[in-house]
């Protein structure tokens, strides 16, 4: 399926430049819901800038970069929208071949389990066929390169594209089986945002003996030892670890965006504020111990929820990193007939995606609202996407019952049951 | 027998004087229209050149005088020389330079570059051809050299005593560009004196801007009565011309034409070497229509040929002058080359060439001091242009050591940026402030402007001033400029003074 993938890469390509041409442009790389103080490309120069004037880039409170990303586009800088269009390349083409490894694999489970004469008779129709599923890559890459939020965020230059593509290239190394450089993208992800560090336990679950896992977190550290003392090398000192690190995780800037912490923080009292701190961010690692245990046959799918829950609760979220997991939605497009909210989901996620830019204007420009009228967007769109996730879980689940117990369920007594998950 | 031995000697002697000077009078007037033919052979006529003053281009006269003494010392040399050496080596070239016909037409290019104040690069093409020709009297001319055939079928069917064409693309910005070599409107602009025996002129004047829009690919044809107009006193014939009869006057412009690459390649084709070689490969479209000003003209006169004005001339001139705007922003550094402006650099002089020239503007950089130009070059001139004394740096490509051992000339022009000290310290949110020092050398005259860009940041509630409607007030910045006072220095006055004057 060349042809129509390069067809798709040639207009993804070609609407990116377009816009990057047009006004849009500087236009979006302003907006707050496009960059975060972690991913603005306004800073990116001001470090650039601040380094060739011979001061630290980290001394003020502008840039939190990695080194690793100065020294990219200390070299880059001129040629940065082609960098950030051959990011987005790089991370559908990855996706592409991930999934149709990845289609591979559960066709290949699937046609040992009717072998194996493991289904039930009745639940034949949810058996999944190499028609259904030839298009589905070819509709992933679709799915993140047309996706207005990835346009958006590669034409406001959002250092978010580049971390897609390395978690893009985690994933087709974890489901191709090569766990060095599983370890290396996992590590170099790890270290642009911490986060990442919850999907090490579905590249574990791919690994079944426990030689391997001591291999593969030993790989992984050791990458990461290399990467923070390159950084060390490079800068010469140890500045960067509290910009960077201490920035995400202690969250001193409170700028608005799609995220959970801004306004919860900004109207706390300070006694408090630690304690908080700390229950926000362990909401997100918390998620990797039950999910993996629950979702330990199926690890992509585990990649997809822990890439959804990163991409709500942490502490600067834009929709470049929503784009990352809505990407796979159609690898579970055989779940729709179990899903119950997609209807409500997606009219908020648009109606809250048309509200942003108004409500903003109304709080800053106009003063006719204030910072709660776009935290209550930002609550509703964060909802959404909550209950998007959780729906796409419950579907699946279900399946997966379905295809252990059969289509249509009976009670002891015979009549009819239905299915709801506690 | 001695006195017929003596007779016929003498006669003899009278015959070989003779002999000798039609021989001298024959090689001053020969070996110098071949050596215009063939300038970059002879080195008689290259150190000639070299030690000439640069041309002045608004005075024709002078240069006409300039030419006969070159034309003068260039024979002398060849005339030693050809006694010197021995005489049966000077008799076949005598021979061979007496065969081929004195060519009447010579052409010139140079191109004058000019740094100016605010940054940008004014670039100025002159072309000119001079042919001794008629084109008035009723032989047609049909051998044409150096001269475009297509301008003087022109000249010879409308009568045309001047021909004043321009095509100007942007607005010349006097206040930070300075004077230009040649005003010029935007849009089109054309204006054409009639020759004497011209019946109907407004036939003729319809007829002549149907054929120059033709020649130009220009949309010349929308000249017509309605914007044609007949000046009484504003426009004098720039050529010889015994009678200023108005009648015979012409001036229409277009401002809304455009000038865009089909009217820049019919004006290249009328170059004697076209655009293949010599100075007219810099002018490529994509870098000449990225620029700021760009104008284009064409200039037909009649002219003297020499000082006593017994022989008439046709000049033809072409200019092409090109403001560059290329700020890099973001970055003090400017550099200027050839390659940058024209995105070519120059190999070889135009062979039809008797001269070819490149100037760079130094005057107001005489010690080196603001830019430096490189590869560098010892040739100075020194011109008057527009009143004022300007000297210039030359660069002669006739000669091969300008083009160096790479066969090629970039010329660079690199301003040397004043290195401000920048002390800069970014703020820590709520912990300390910016602090921003620049020591800024400030032109005379000029506007110096500092914006900096800044953030929004949300503040916690606890943070909020009590009448938060009213903004925050950003302090003053503190100008200090470094002069040294012995006033304020004083304290030890003890005469009868007011407190301020020791401030």
């Amino acid at each position: 399926m060349a042809a129509p993938m390069t067809l798709l890469l040639i207009v993804a390509v070609t609407i990116r430049a377009v816009l990057y041409r047009s006004g849009v442009a500087d236009l979006v790389s302003e907006r707050v819901e496009v960059v975060s103080p972690l991913t603005a490309w306004k800073r990116v120069v001001e470090g650039l800038a601040l380094l060739d004037l011979g001061v630290s880039p980290y001394s003020g409170d502008v840039f939190h970069e990695t080194p690793l990303i100065i020294y990219l586009f200390h070299f880059l800088v001129d040629y940065a929208e082609i960098t950030f269009m051959l990011a987005d390349v790089i991370t559908a083409v990855a996706l592409y071949m991930a999934v149709k490894d990845y289609n591979k694999q559960v066709f290949r489970k699937q046609k040992y389990a009717l072998e194996a004469d493991r289904y039930p008779l009745d639940c034949l129709e949810l058996i999944r066929s190499p028609g259904e599923m030839y298009y589905i890559p070819l509709k992933v890459a679709m799915c993140y390169l047309l996706n207005p939020f990835t346009v958006l965020s590669c034409v406001a230059k959002s250092t978010c594209g580049l971390n897609n593509a390395v978690i893009a290239l985690f994933i087709l190394s974890t489901v191709k089986g090569n766990m060095l450089l599983s370890a290396i993208f996992l590590s170099l992800a790890t270290y642009q945002s911490i986060y990442p560090l919850t999907l090490s336990a579905a590249a574990l679950l791919y690994l079944i003996f426990w030689w391997f896992v001591a291999q593969y977190a030993f790989m992984y550290l050791g990458s990461l030892l290399v990467l923070v003392g390159l950084s060390f090398f490079l800068l010469g000192f140890w500045d960067y670890l509290p910009s960077v690190y201490g920035f995400i995780l202690s969250v001193p800037d409170l700028t608005p965006n799609i995220g959970l912490f801004w306004d919860f923080f900004a109207e706390m009292f300070e006694h408090f504020r630690l304690f908080f701190l700390c229950v926000f961010q362990i909401n997100v690692f918390f998620y990797t111990l039950p999910l993996s245990i629950k979702l330990k046959e199926h690890p992509v799918f585990l990649i997809f929820m822990q890439l959804a829950v990163i991409s709500i609760f942490k502490s600067y979220p834009t929709v470049g990193d929503i784009s990352l997991y809505l990407a796979f939605l159609p690898v579970w497009s055989h779940l729709h007939r179990f899903l119950r909210n997609i209807f409500l989901v997606s009219c908020v996620l648009l109606a809250c995606s048309a509200l942003f830019p108004v409500l903003w204007h109304l709080w800053i420009y106009a003063g006719s609202a204030n910072s709660n009228f776009y935290y209550a967007i930002t609550l509703l769109f964060n909802v959404a996407q909550i209950l998007l996730v959780s729906d796409y879980f419950y579907a699946f689940l279900r399946r997966e019952h379905h295809l252990s117990y059969g289509l249509y369920l009976k009670r002891k007594d015979g009549s009819e049951a239905t299915l709801v998950l506690k | 027998m001695a006195a017929h031995r003596c007779s016929r000697s003498a006669l003899l002697l009278v015959l070989c004087s003779l002999c000798l000077f039609s021989i001298a009078e024959s090689q001053e007037t020969t070996p110098a229209g071949d050596h215009r033919a063939t300038g970059v052979d002879n080195p008689q006529s290259v150190t000639g050149s070299t030690e000439q003053m640069a041309e002045q281009p608004t005075v024709v006269e002078e240069e006409e005088e300039e030419e006969e003494d070159r034309r003068w010392e260039a024979t002398r040399d060849e005339v030693e020389t050809e006694n010197t050496s021995a005489p049966d080596t000077s008799a076949p070239t005598f021979e061979v330079h007496s065969s081929v016909p004195k060519p009447k037409d010579d052409f010139q290019e140079e191109l004058v570059i000019r740094p100016l104040h605010s940054g940008d690069i004014y670039a100025s093409f002159q072309f000119r051809t001079l042919w001794e020709t008629d084109f008035t009297t009723g032989n047609k001319v049909s051998h044409y050299r150096l001269f475009p055939k297509s301008l003087g079928q022109v000249i010879s069917k409308f009568s045309v005593r001047e021909l004043h064409i321009s095509f100007t693309q942007g607005y010349w910005r006097t206040m930070q560009w300075g004077q230009p070599f040649l005003p010029s409107p935007p849009g089109a602009e054309l204006w054409v004196w009639f020759q004497d025996s011209v019946t109907d002129v407004d036939e003729t004047w319809k007829e002549l801007t149907n054929v120059l829009s033709g020649i130009f690919c220009a949309s010349l044809n929308f000249i017509d009565s309605t914007n044609t107009v007949q000046p009484s006193a504003s426009f004098k014939p720039l050529g010889i011309g015994n009678v200023t009869d108005h009648r015979f006057l012409r001036y229409a412009t277009l401002p809304r034409e455009i000038v865009c690459t089909e009217n820049l390649t019919p004006w290249k084709k009328l170059l004697p070497c076209g655009s293949k070689a010599g100075l007219a490969v810099l002018l490529k479209s994509e870098k000449l229509f990225h620029s700021s000003f760009h104008s284009q003209a064409v200039h037909i006169r009649p002219v003297c040929k020499d000082w006593q004005c017994k022989t008439k001339s046709w000049e033809l001139r072409q200019t092409l002058n090109v403001v560059f705007d290329l700020h890099t922003p973001g970055q003090g550094k400017q550099e200027w080359s050839l390659f940058k402006m024209f995105s070519r650099t120059l190999t070889e002089a135009c062979p039809l060439a008797s001269s070819s020239k490149i100037y760079v503007d130094i005057t107001d950089d005489p010690q080196g001091e603001q830019f430096e130009v490189s590869p560098a070059t010892h040739l100075l001139s020194q011109a008057m242009v527009l009143g004022d004394r300007r000297t210039f740096s030359l660069y002669d490509l006739t000669q091969q050591i300008t083009f160096g051992t790479v066969r090629s000339l970039n010329l660079h022009i690199r301003w040397k940026s004043s290195e401000g000290y920048i002390h800069y310290q970014p703020s820590k949110d709520r912990v300390r402030p910016h602090l921003l020092e620049m020591l800024v050398q400030l032109p005379p005259n000029s506007v110096t402007e500092v914006t900096v860009q800044f953030e929004r940041a949300l503040l916690k509630w606890t943070e909020y001033t009590p009448d938060p409607n009213h903004g925050f007030y950003v302090g003053s910045s503190v100008i200090s400029s470094l002069v040294p006072s012995i006033v304020a220095m004083d304290t030890n006055s003890t005469r009868e003074q007011p407190l301020f004057s020791s401030l």
